[in-house]
């Protein structure tokens, strides 16, 4: 799963789900895996508009990626940094979360991903 | 016609195999009308100037199986949507779904690479129950073929256990069925679908394309979301066509429209 997938699941336990703190999820262990994609800054203009950014900012840092600006990038701004241009192409369009836990910070579930898939089935006591 | 995806990896002892439901939501996505529909929705617009494109689409099917449907709009987004940057994801409760569908997502857009083609961006399939780990308000386009069969029971729904289960025909035939037994009316999961839309769909661009077969009595349910308020629409966008003066099976489109002014009247 693309990393960006973070930035639009939330914890599957009802009580979690209108708490702040169970969005986004946050990754633990994870091994991560790079496709390598052309560059594409249409796709990058267009998503940028629907990420919530501190979300995203927080997942950057918990999986260790370079820290992003405390606000999302214009595509003006984007076109004339093409450093900030490779990273957001590498973080949100190539990046893969193969294996590892996302961790829910209001009831601490983990949930695994295995070969790139992560797992929301609850186990019993808490469905 | 746009090709149909290669399932052809797909083990179908343990996933629902394509069959007249899946190819009606293929039809009904790539007709003309429900192109339209989209295309206007979620348009680029008349400029060509990139920053004033709307933001990429999120299309997430509920329920992939072989993710025959989730990839066939993945790799034909171009000529369903107008634009290719679209973002896809798929949600199904059975595991062995998760990993064909993703690799059928895959495959499909080697194949529109082969051809100098584009595709959309797929972000993912997740394991899970419907919706309930999405977020809000940020599904676009969401599409469901529900397990839709009456049948005396529901089946349990997985639940997340350390051992995964040593393959068997019983295990098979567990999985294979909540692919199709719908319980009562053989809307028991579609109901708990429905009942999460307003929730889960986009505020101003969300909709919905759910499959029904007639025993789900498709009128009613229409009726029931003209009744979430004035500003809900279902209709009926696509059918597999009459038997003995029933629809077998339809598609219904479920749509949010902007609200309308205070001194416009409603029709």
């Amino acid at each position: 799963m693309k990393v960006l997938t973070l930035n639009f699941l939330t914890c599957a336990v009802k009580a979690c789900k209108s708490t702040s703190a169970a969005f986004p999820l946050h990754p633990k262990d994870c091994e991560l895996v790079s496709d390598t994609l052309e560059a594409n800054p249409k796709l990058l203009f267009n998503i940028l508009p629907r990420i919530d950014w501190n979300a995203l900012i927080i997942t950057a840092s918990e999986l260790g990626f370079p820290t992003l600006p405390p606000t999302p990038p214009t595509p003006e701004q984007l076109e004339n940094d093409p450093k900030m241009m490779q990273e957001l192409h590498t973080l949100l369009l190539e990046t893969q979360i193969s294996e590892g836990s996302l961790v829910c910070a209001n009831c601490s579930h983990e949930y695994r991903v295995k070969e790139g898939i992560a797992n929301f089935l609850l186990p019993n006591h808490l469905v | 016609m746009l090709p149909t995806p290669s399932t052809s990896h797909v083990e179908f002892d343990r996933i629902y195999e394509p069959a007249e439901d899946s190819y009606l939501l293929l039809d009904t996505l790539s007709s003309e009308s429900e192109k339209a529909f989209l295309q206007q929705r979620f348009s680029r617009g008349t400029s060509d100037v990139v920053a004033h494109d709307p933001p990429s689409p999120f299309v997430v099917e509920i329920g992939t199986g072989s993710g025959v449907v989730l990839s066939f709009v993945d790799a034909h987004a171009e000529t369903i949507f107008g634009r290719a940057d679209i973002l896809s994801a798929g949600v199904d409760v059975n595991r062995y779904a998760c990993a064909a569908a993703g690799r059928t997502v895959s495959v499909a857009e080697q194949e529109q690479v082969a051809k100098g083609e584009s595709h959309g961006f797929h972000l993912g399939i997740v394991a899970g129950d419907l919706v309930g780990a999405l977020r809000p308000a940020m599904v676009d386009v969401l599409i469901f073929n529900p397990p839709y069969v009456p049948t005396p029971d529901l089946p349990a729904l997985p639940t997340l256990s350390e051992e995964v289960a040593a393959p068997s025909f019983e295990e098979d035939s567990y999985l294979l069925s909540l692919s199709y037994a719908g319980g009562a009316d053989g809307m028991e999961t579609t109901d708990r679908l429905l009942d999460a839309l307003p929730e889960v769909l986009s505020r101003e661009r969300g909709c919905a394309y759910i499959l029904l077969c007639a025993q789900n009595k498709p009128e009613n349910v229409k009726q029931r979301i003209r009744n979430w308020g004035k500003e809900w629409k279902a209709e009926t966008v696509g059918s597999s066509g009459k038997k003995g003066g029933w629809e077998k099976l339809q598609i219904i489109r479920i749509w949010r429209v902007e609200s309308l002014s205070q001194e416009e009247e409603p029709k």
